[in-house]
């Protein structure tokens, strides 16, 4: 860690916060207070310079304009870059996903992106709206993703990137994989509060950024009666 | 009304209260359903020679169309969709039913404002707010804006009621004029009916800039667009009309986003003459609306009804309900939406202290919203298990849509 206390920035929540983005943020903030950890998340607006000096950065869900300016302005601004190379964690959903990538599509146009995956994204024939699940990369070491994705995009992995999951239920990048990830950045299309449903991958976010190999176990009783419930679900809409 | 608009009607009606008698629902949609399959302009023809007023957004259409057609009823009769019945087959089925009445106040979903005010051509029409709701199938907030816009550009003559204080409707309120086109501005009279709910509007609609919030003010930091000077507002427990005048309202309906859409009903009134001394008293008669807000006695407990959809309503319901045992439930059916990631855009802190019982289709996300939100909780299978695990006294319910509808049917059908 960087400082005394854990810090967590959650990136333009004026222009990517969606649908309950705000979720990853307050979970990895209780998370790591269960454990002990001082945590301080700090909300950076699209008018303010992005701190290069934090543990862990999030970016979240957003439509088309705010995609496409969220972008541009990250890439004006190359906090983030800095924290990469300093190695931050990070983790991107939905359009925060995409814009990690070498380019994106929005508004029918092809916008540059900020280049810290090998990833590329364009439009697919439908909209991809509903339950997503997938065999997480046996290399992250965390149980079945399962999350809600509501996006136009495909995604096309380099050689640079992993696949987060084999997909088991939705589309995820293009029906076959799920997400991407390299050392420490990490995206899905999960969307909204991902990690309310994957509370293994906050966890790995925590040691990423802390360096521990182990983390306390915390009571997630309600969480995993939840994956249960939706991992039933989709198996029953399959039948 | 030609031959066919007028078997159109009736075979409508007569659907109406053929599914009514069955038991299979309220009618309120099936016979308008059916007598457009007759006549696609029945809308339109039953429309004719009334004066109707609309009401849209994301929050409070049902109970501020019921406030406003209480309001207008002093001048006469009035057509009204009374069961939230909101889109095209609703409101053909509401004016079928009622006959010929002078006039009509319908609730119109959001999606449908630009369908409804070519078939209405409505002498006003009445805009609430707009905000983030089902977004897995529903418009995004700026999108809806746009929509809305371009609708009353193509119809300068109605008359707009729009809300001050969400950027998002001023801007949609306010298209720009271009005399070489033929287009008018509209003529929009301004209500304040404040707004809790501010996380689809830090963006500008017109310039993409931040928008800057300071008290009731609020001003984009790119572009002239700002809040206009509000004519009819809230003051205490009452409603400042365009003259200055403050007429005390006595609603039996909670909380101050009530207060506000009175403040709008008698706005709307007043663009049909309706004068606010004279229609405060009616507002005061509306108890409850299609159940929302309805009490019911069952065990000792006094059981309180409330409905929230959306992060923006969540908020209304909390600073509405009272310091009481409350019951939380939330479904994720079609109506509803399938995607439950809003619980996160809502925080349940103002419940720390109540007793709180969780239940319905979802209530494994609630409880990890509410885990994560440090508020202790109860889960609970049924309805009847949360009548049981409170104390006598109040109740408070609140519910998304279906799971609404499912403790309704509990109260049997209460309204």
């Amino acid at each position: 860690m960087s400082t005394e206390s854990l810090r967590i920035v959650w990136i333009y929540p004026d222009l990517l916060s969606t649908y309950g983005d705000r979720g990853n943020a307050l979970i990895l903030a209780r998370r790591a207070q269960l454990r002990g950890m001082p945590v301080e998340v700090l909300e950076v607006r699209s008018d303010q310079r992005l701190p290069a000096t934090a543990d862990i950065y999030l970016i979240g869900g957003g439509e088309d304009g705010p995609q496409a300016l969220g972008a541009q302005r990250l890439i004006a601004d190359g906090g983030l870059h800095r924290a990469v190379a300093q190695g931050s964690v990070v983790f991107g959903v939905c359009a925060g996903y995409q814009l990690l990538g070498t380019s994106f599509f929005a508004k029918g146009a092809k916008y540059a992106g900020l280049e810290l995956l090998d990833i590329a994204s364009d439009r697919g024939p439908s909209r991809a709206v509903g339950e997503l699940a997938g065999e997480v990369d046996a290399r992250l070491g965390i149980p079945y993703l399962t999350g809600f994705e509501n996006h136009g995009g495909r995604t096309h992995l380099g050689p640079g990137v992993s696949p987060v999951a084999r997909v088991t239920a939705g589309i995820g990048n293009d029906g076959a994989t799920e997400g991407a990830w390299r050392g420490k950045l990490l995206g899905t299309y999960s969307h909204g509060p991902a990690l309310a449903r994957n509370p293994a991958l906050a966890d790995l976010l925590l040691r990423w950024a802390t360096g521990a190999h182990q983390l306390p176990a915390l009571d997630d009783t309600w969480a995993e009666r939840l994956r249960s419930e939706r991992r039933a679900a989709v198996a029953a809409a399959r039948a | 009304m030609p031959m066919r608009a007028k078997v159109a009607s009736s075979v409508s009606r007569t659907a109406a209260a053929l599914s009514r008698a069955a038991g299979r629902g309220d009618g309120s949609v099936i016979g308008g359903w059916i007598g457009l399959k007759i006549d696609p302009d029945l809308l339109a023809h039953l429309s004719a020679g009334r004066a109707i007023a609309l009401v849209s957004g994301t929050n409070g259409k049902t109970t501020t169309t019921r406030l406003t057609a209480a309001a207008v009823g002093v001048l006469g009769r009035v057509a009204t969709n009374s069961f939230g019945a909101n889109m095209p087959t609703g409101h053909t089925s509401a004016l079928a039913k009622a006959g010929s009445t002078p006039y009509a106040v319908l609730e119109v979903d959001e999606h449908y404002l630009a369908q409804v005010l070519e078939a209405t051509d409505p002498h006003v029409v009445a805009l609430l707010n707009l905000s983030r709701d089902q977004l897995d199938r529903a418009k995004e907030v700026a999108m809806m804006a746009q929509l809305w816009r371009a609708a009353l550009v193509r119809h300068p003559d109605v008359r707009v009621v729009a809300n001050a204080d969400d950027p998002m409707v001023v801007w949609a309120a306010t298209p720009p004029a271009d005399p070489a086109q033929g287009h008018i501005p509209p003529k929009v009279t301004w209500f304040s009916a404040g707004q809790r709910w501010h996380d689809d509007s830090w963006v500008c609609p017109e310039c993409g800039a931040t928008i800057q919030r300071s008290g009731d003010q609020w001003w984009c930091t790119g572009c002239p667009l700002r809040r206009p000077a509000p004519q009819w507002a809230v003051e205490d427990d009452g409603v400042l009309d365009p003259t200055g005048a403050w007429h005390k309202i006595q609603l039996q309906l909670p909380g101050r986003v009530n207060l506000g859409n009175a403040a709008t009903a008698l706005a709307v009134a007043a663009e049909f003459g309706v004068r606010p001394v004279d229609a405060v008293s009616r507002l005061g008669t509306v108890t409850s609306v299609a159940g929302r807000y309805a009490q019911v006695d069952r065990d000792g407990r006094n059981i309180r009804l409330l409905l929230a959809k959306n992060p923006a309503s969540w908020l209304e319901a909390f600073d509405m309900a009272d310091e009481a045992p409350t019951l939380l439930s939330i479904n994720a059916r079609d109506p509803d939406g399938l995607d439950t990631s809003w619980l996160f855009d809502v925080d349940f802190a103002p419940l720390r202290g109540r007793q709180v019982l969780i239940t319905g289709d979802r209530a494994y996300d609630l409880a990890v919203r509410l885990d994560v939100n440090g508020v202790p909780f109860q889960h609970v299978r049924s309805f009847d298990e949360a009548v049981r695990a409170v104390p006598p006294g109040r109740l408070e319910v609140i519910a998304n849509y279906t799971a609404f509808q499912d403790i309704r049917a509990e109260l049997d059908r209460v309204n």
